[in-house]
């Protein structure tokens, strides 16, 4: 019974002219709403843009582009676009340099956007019959309150442990009978090994069902190391304060790539340097335009992340196209010696080797004025430690397959387990000390 | 016979062997035997103690990365062409020796030998009448 299937079957397997046509007529009803934002009437005077101009989806390409720095600079409520009296709640991303970026919701747009998750959340396989526990952490952070309403929408038992404690969390997961987890990759990891260290076996001795990890771009790699480690299906999430939070995208059953929800947003993937739209399924720069938020729409906003449209049809019979699995972020990029490269790239190869635990750490200096990059990557349980021609060749391996995948000759240098610093929030990959940057 | 050696992955790094050796000290594991070796980047370390099973359990628990393999260890009289002698015997066996640590006192010298086929190395010795030691007869040394 295809029913089942879908949260939303009217919404999720709608014809691609009919979806094409509920985006034109809800991007002009947005253009209305924004009209009344300080900061979006001045643009659209400017551009001569109004909901009556709004034709066909090329219109969109008239408009300018929406960066973090205009949301900065509007800090905090230049973009609202609603009476303050409607405004029910405000995000904020975590801005180390200057202002951070805000991000207000009326009462509808919390339940749209809880219904976004239920919708993410159903499609992987979460039933009101489960119990999901959160390890976001909570607050502005949007990981923590955005999942808590969608579970709630769709049902499920919630516990919102919230970061940290591993020990707590795992008490939890027993007690509860946890089935569903939402967790940043690199927590996950942390926590099989806490797991492992009580003794506890997560694949036989919890009713852990299903991960979603997001926040964090993550490889294939590791998520199959993650699925291996809790004995679980890992489905990857794609979300960003200035989009809601998370919901954005989000991998169907198929595992093969994020539906990006096109009843919410309008993506385009453009080309970071001409901005110009890349040929169907390359890799860009995501754009996104909201046309379902009336507290605070956001029109063709850079979010920094580089991906691509997978082409062809899902077999799960969804017609929101699928993006790719994140390549990285345009400003996470690091140039080496002229090379452009991206920290997931290293962690791909890395996560192939059997030999290798999970945490590894990119440094850049510079040696003699030239740019010298050093990988360090902790050892694993597996590795054959009795002689050095095994290591020597391994950390040899390791550097070759690098090399052909950043086409630049890293020093590889293997350390013990535990010795890269972890933290329970973000990891931290690279360490940039080179002068001038 | 054959004895079991653990391997440790020592990363460079002011103290780590202290650290190492003292997780032992607090287990009271006698160390008979210790060899570090180093290339630019790491070492191994490569230990016989009292209690091979505790010292890698203990260690293993202490998030240390390491690894237990079979050595042989051999006892011959210290005295000229002993060693040349004894591993000649390997030599002519066709048996590769990937490492081996060896000390002398009380006109007595004691060789660990670790090769890449350790069935036939100690093949090897019985053949020769070589006069290999247990763990309980090198913790009584």
């Amino acid at each position: 019974m295809a029913s089942t299937e879908y949260w939303n079957e009217e919404l999720e397997t709608m014809s691609r002219p009919n979806l094409e046509k509920l985006q034109i007529e809800r991007l002009r009803k947005t253009v209305e709403i924004a009209q009344n934002s300080p900061y979006y009437s001045e643009v659209f005077k400017k551009y001569n843009i109004t909901p009556e101009s709004i034709k066909s989806l090329e219109d969109l390409q008239r408009f300018p582009f929406t960066t973090k720095e205009d949301l900065r600079s509007h800090y905090p409520f230049g973009l609202v676009s609603v009476p303050m009296e409607k405004v029910v709640r405000v995000h904020s991303s975590s801005g180390t340099t200057g202002n951070p970026t805000v991000v207000a919701h009326s009462q509808r747009d919390l339940d749209q956007w809880a219904d976004q998750v239920a919708r993410c959340m159903y499609m992987v396989g979460c039933r009101n019959t489960d119990v999901f526990q959160n390890t976001s952490g909570y607050g502005m952070f949007t990981g923590g309150l955005g999942y808590q309403y969608g579970a709630e929408k769709l049902g499920a038992v919630t516990v919102p442990a919230a970061a940290g404690n591993s020990k707590r969390q795992i008490k939890f997961i027993m007690d509860f009978g946890t089935t569903i987890i939402h967790a940043i990759p690199s927590y996950a990891t942390r926590l099989a090994e806490v797991f492992y260290e009580m003794g506890i076996d997560p694949r036989k001795d919890t009713k852990l069902r299903i991960f979603c990890l997001g926040a964090e771009p993550h490889s294939e790699e590791q998520r199959q190391r993650i699925e291996q480690l809790f004995g679980i299906k890992a489905y990857n999430c794609f979300g960003m304060s200035e989009m809601n939070g998370p919901g954005v995208a989000f991998e169907c059953k198929e595992q093969n790539g994020l539906h990006i929800w096109e009843d919410f947003v309008i993506p385009e993937i453009l080309d970071p340097v001409t901005l110009q739209p890349v040929p169907e399924g390359e890799v860009g720069e995501l754009v996104l335009t909201t046309i379902n938020r009336e507290a605070m729409p956001l029109f063709r906003y850079r979010t920094r992340d580089l991906t691509r449209f997978i082409p062809g049809d899902c077999p799960c019979g969804r017609t929101h196209r699928r993006l790719d699995r994140f390549k990285g972020r345009s400003d996470d990029m690091i140039i080496v010696k002229g090379v452009n490269i991206f920290p997931i790239q290293i962690e791909r190869i890395l996560m192939g080797f059997k030999e290798l635990g999970m945490n590894y750490l990119i440094t850049i200096d510079t040696v003699s004025n030239n740019d010298e990059m050093t990988v360090e990557v902790e050892v694993g349980e597996d590795i054959t430690i009795s002689d050095y021609t095994k290591l020597q060749n391994l950390t040899k391996e390791i550097t070759r397959q690098l090399k052909d995948e950043i086409l630049l000759t890293p020093r590889v240098k293997l350390v013990e387990k535990g010795s890269i610093p972890q933290s329970e929030g973000k990891a931290v990959r690279v360490k940039d000390f080179r002068k001038n940057h | 016979m054959t004895i079991n050696q653990i391997s440790i992955f020592l990363e460079n790094k002011f103290g780590r062997l202290s650290e190492i050796l003292s997780i032992l000290r607090h287990e009271n594991i006698r160390v008979i035997a210790a060899t570090v070796a180093d290339t630019s980047d790491y070492g191994i370390l490569r230990i016989i103690t009292t209690d091979q099973q505790k010292a890698f359990q203990k260690l293993i628990e202490h998030k240390v990365s390491a690894n237990m393999n079979e050595v042989v260890a051999i006892s011959v009289d210290s005295c000229i062409g002993q060693l040349s002698e004894t591993i000649d015997k390997f030599t002519q066996a066709g048996i590769t020796i990937e490492y081996m640590y060896c000390f002398s006192f009380n006109q007595k010298s004691i060789l660990v030998i670790r090769s890449s086929n350790m069935a036939q190395a100690n093949e090897v010795a019985q053949k020769n009448n070589l006069n290999t030691l247990s763990e309980a007869e090198l913790i009584n040394f």
